[in-house]
C-alpha cells in the first residue's frame, strides 16, 4: 500500500514536472518581451532594463527555470533596487498586471471555484446516478430508451451551449431569474445559492450524461454476476438485490470517476466560468492569456495539473476503498 | 466543463477486442454499418453538411451575399443592433437572417463556420492518429527501453489537463499564425496518447500471432512487418478510436472558439459565433440557436456514427452472425489467426 502510494505521487511529480518544463518553456518563447510586458506600457527603456534586471531574465532559461522551481518549493526573494520583495514558499511569480502574487491570486479565486465544483458534484451525483439507475432497472421499456436517447444527446453537447440554452429558457423567456451574477457565499448564503443554480445545473447536467452510463453500464454488469443469481435463486426479494447487492458495485466507478471530475472541475471549469462569468481559477486564466499576464498563465496551468494529477491518486486510492476486491499492488 | 468524456479507457477496452479483419471482414462490417439506420441517418447529416461545406462560396453566390459585408440598415440601431424583421431578420435575401449589431449575413457564416469546424476537427483527428500510430507502433515493436520510455511519455501526455494546455498555448503564437493551423496541431499534439495506448496493446498481441511469426520467418525486416502485417490489421481499432476523436476534436475547436482563444475574427466560426451570441440570447435568441443547433447536430451525427462504426468492427458482433460456423470450427486458434486473438 504504502509501496503503492509512493510509486504513484513518484509519477504524479513527474508529470507535473514535464508540465512545469512545457509550459515554462513555451512561456520564455513567447514573442514579446517579458520585461516590458511586467513593466508596462509607459516604462522607459532605462525601466525596462531595471525590470528585466529584478526579474533575472537576462539569465540563461535553464537559471530562470530552476529559480522558478525553488520558488515553488522554498519562496523567492525578489530586489527592487531598494528593497527585497519576498514570495512565500508556493511562489509562482508576480502578476504583470496587477503586481498581485499569483499564488494569492489563485487562492483568492479559489471559493468561487469550489462553490461551482461542490454544487454541480451534487447534482451530477443525484440526477446522473439516477437516470443511470433507472435506465438499467427498466431494461427493455420506454423509459430505458427514452433515457438512452437523451444520455447520448447530452454526450456530445458542449457544456456552454447547455449553459446558453438554460439562459435562454429560464432568464429570457421564463424571467424565473436574473442574469446570474457571482456573489460570494461570505457575504450572502441565499444570494450566493441563487446565483449559482445555472451554473451548477449547466455544469451538473453536462456532467450527468456521463454518469448515468458509467451507472447503467456497472449495474448491469453487477446485476449480471453470479453472486446476484444465487441471491435470487434463494428468493431475496427485488429490492434487497438491488438496493443491497448490485449498488455495491455500482458504486465504487461512480466514486472514482467523481474524484477525477471533482479534481479537473477544481482546476478550472473555464467554459462554465466564462460563460457565467464566474470569478474562478478558469476565470483567470483566460484573463491571464487575454492580458498576456504570463505569469498568471504559467500559474494557474501548474495549479490545474496538480489538481488533476492528486485527482488521478485519490480516485485509485477512494476506488480501491470502495470496491474490497481490487487490491493496490 | 473541461473533461471530456472519458473516452480512452472505453475505446481502450473496444480497440483491445478488435480482431483481425480479413478482407471478408470488413466487407461484413460494411454490410453490419448500412444495416443500422441511425448510421445511414447520421452518415447522412455528415454527408450533407460536408457538401455544404465544400459549396459555400457557391451558396454564397447563389445567395448573393458574402461572409464580411455590414448591413447597418438591416439592423435596428436605436435597439442596440437587433436585427429588423423576425426571426433574427429573415428575408429572401439573408436566408438565416443577419447577424446582430453588424448586419452580416448568417447563412453564409455558417457555412463557412461549419467549413472551419470540420476541417480542424479532420486535421486535428488526422494529427492524432499520425502520431498515435508511430509511438505505439514503435513501443509495441521497440526493445524494453524504448517501450518504457515511450510509454512513460504517453502516460504524461495523457495526465495532462487539455483545455487549459490548449488555452495557454495559443496565449503564446504569435497572432499571424494560421489559427485553424494552430488548432489541428495544437488538438493534434496534445492528444494523441489514447491512439497511441491502443496501437501498442494491439501490437503486442498481434505479434505474438502466427501469421507475423510466418512473415519474419519469410525474412521479412522489422519495419516490412510494421507495415505490410501490422498496419492493416491495426486499422480496426485505430479507426473506432478515430470517431470517438473525431466530434471530441470538433468540440473542442468549438470550445476555444468560444473563449475566444480559437479562431480569430473576420474568420466565422461557430464557437466564436455562440460566444458573441452571450450578449444577444434575449434580443435575438436565432442567433444562439443556429450555430448551437448546426453544432449540436453535427456532434450528436459523428458520435452516432462512431458508435455504429465500433458495433460494426466489434468481433463479438461479428460472432453473433456466425455463431453456426464458429461452432463447428472449435479448432485451436493458431489454425485461423483472422479470428478471436484475444482467447
Amino acid at each position: 500500500m504504502t509501496r503503492y502510494l509512493l510509486k504513484r505521487l513518484g509519477g504524479a511529480v513527474l508529470v507535473l514536472l514535464v508540465l512545469s518544463v512545457v509550459i515554462y518553456g513555451l512561456f520564455y518563447l513567447a514573442p514579446g518581451d517579458p520585461a516590458r510586458l511586467a513593466c508596462g506600457e509607459r516604462c522607459s527603456t532605462q525601466q525596462v532594463a531595471q525590470v528585466r534586471e529584478q526579474l533575472g531574465l537576462g539569465d540563461p532559461v535553464y537559471t530562470q527555470y530552476a529559480h522558478f522551481l525553488r520558488g515553488i518549493v522554498a519562496g523567492r526573494d525578489y530586489s527592487t533596487g531598494t528593497a527585497l520583495l519576498h514570495c512565500d514558499a508556493p511562489c509562482l511569480g508576480f502578476s504583470y498586471q496587477t503586481d498581485q502574487q499569483v499564488t494569492s491570486l489563485i487562492l483568492d479565486r479559489l471559493p468561487a471555484t469550489l462553490s461551482l465544483a461542490l454544487g454541480a458534484m451534487v447534482i451530477w451525483l443525484v440526477i446522473g446516478v439516477g437516470t443511470g439507475l433507472l435506465s438499467a432497472l427498466r431494461r427493455g421499456g420506454i423509459t430505458e430508451r427514452a433515457l438512452t436517447v437523451l444520455t447520448l444527446a447530452g454526450t456530445g453537447t458542449p457544456v456552454f451551449i447547455l449553459g446558453l440554452l438554460l439562459l435562454m429558457l429560464v432568464c429570457a423567456y421564463l424571467q424565473w431569474l436574473p442574469f446570474p451574477t457571482y456573489v460570494p457565499f461570505t457575504d450572502d448564503p441565499e444570494q450566493w445559492a441563487w446565483n449559482m443554480l445555472l451554473p451548477w445545473l449547466t455544469l451538473g447536467l453536462f456532467e450527468s450524461a456521463k454518469y448515468a452510463r458509467l451507472t447503467r453500464s456497472s449495474t448491469l454488469e453487477t446485476l449480471a454476476e453470479d453472486h446476484i443469481r444465487t441471491f435470487r435463486a434463494y428468493g431475496v426479494g427485488e429490492r434487497a438485490v438491488v438496493g443491497r447487492h448490485a449498488l455495491r458495485g455500482a458504486v465504487p466507478p461512480v466514486i472514482a470517476l467523481s474524484a477525477l471530475d471533482f479534481g479537473s472541475v477544481m482546476g478550472g471549469a473555464v467554459l462554465t466560468e466564462s460563460l457565467f462569468n464566474i470569478p474562478g481559477i478558469g476565470k483567470s486564466l483566460i484573463d491571464g492569456v487575454r492580458e498576456i499576464d504570463l505569469p498568471v498563465v504559467v500559474g494557474v496551468v501548474l495549479v490545474t495539473g496538480t489538481a488533476v494529477v492528486v485527482a488521478n491518486v485519490v480516485a485509485d486510492l477512494l476506488y480501491a476503498a470502495a470496491d474490497r476486491r481490487v487490491a493496490l499492488l | 466543463m473541461t473533461t471530456l468524456p472519458d473516452l480512452p479507457a472505453s475505446g481502450a477496452k473496444a480497440g483491445a477486442a478488435v480482431a483481425v479483419p480479413a478482407a471478408s471482414d470488413a466487407r461484413q462490417a460494411w454490410r453490419r454499418l448500412r444495416g443500422r439506420r441511425s448510421a445511414v441517418v447520421a452518415a447522412g447529416v455528415l454527408g450533407l453538411l460536408v457538401v455544404l461545406a465544400l459549396a459555400a462560396p457557391l451558396l454564397a453566390a447563389v445567395e448573393g451575399q458574402d461572409a464580411n459585408t455590414y448591413h447597418d440598415a438591416l439592423v435596428d440601431s436605436a435597439r442596440g443592433g437587433v436585427p429588423i424583421g423576425s426571426f433574427g431578420g429573415v428575408s429572401g435575401d439573408h436566408w438565416l437572417g443577419v447577424e446582430p449589431g453588424t448586419g452580416r449575413d448568417l447563412f453564409v457564416r455558417l457555412l463557412y463556420g461549419a467549413r472551419v469546424s470540420l476541417l480542424v476537427a479532420a486535421g486535428a483527428t488526422v494529427v492524432q492518429v499520425l502520431i498515435g500510430v508511430a509511438v505505439g507502433l514503435a513501443s509495441g515493436l521497440g526493445n524494453r527501453l524504448l517501450d518504457a520510455v515511450l510509454s512513460r511519455f504517453t502516460d504524461v501526455m495523457i495526465a495532462l489537463p487539455m483545455l487549459v494546455l490548449a488555452i495557454a498555448l495559443t496565449a503564446v503564437v504569435p497572432n499571424d499564425f494560421p489559427r485553424p493551423l494552430l488548432l489541428i496541431l495544437v488538438i493534434g499534439l496534445l492528444d494523441w496518447g489514447g491512439t497511441s495506448r491502443i496501437v501498442r496493446a494491439q501490437t503486442l498481441t498481434l505479434k505474438q500471432l502466427d501469421f507475423v511469426a510466418a512473415a519474419r520467418l519469410a525474412g521479412s525486416g522489422r519495419w516490412r512487418v510494421a507495415r505490410r502485417e501490422l498496419l492493416p490489421s491495426l486499422a480496426a481499432p485505430v479507426i473506432t478510436y478515430a470517431a470517438i476523436l473525431l466530434p471530441m476534436n470538433m468540440v473542442l475547436e468549438a470550445s476555444l472558439s468560444f473563449l475566444g482563444v480559437g479562431v480569430k475574427p473576420p474568420t466565422p466560426s461557430w464557437g466564436q459565433m455562440l460566444s458573441s451570441a452571450q450578449t444577444w440570447f434575449r434580443a435575438d435568441p436565432m442567433y444562439v440557436l443556429l450555430p448551437a443547433g448546426l453544432l449540436f447536430v453535427t456532434v450528436l451525427a459523428f458520435t452516432v456514427l462512431g458508435d455504429a462504426v465500433r458495433a460494426a468492427l466489434d468481433p463479438r458482433e461479428a460472432g453473433r452472425l456466425r455463431v453456426g460456423r464458429r461452432r463447428t470450427s472449435r479448432t485451436p486458434a493458431a489454425a485461423d489467426p483472422s479470428k478471436d486473438i484475444s482467447s
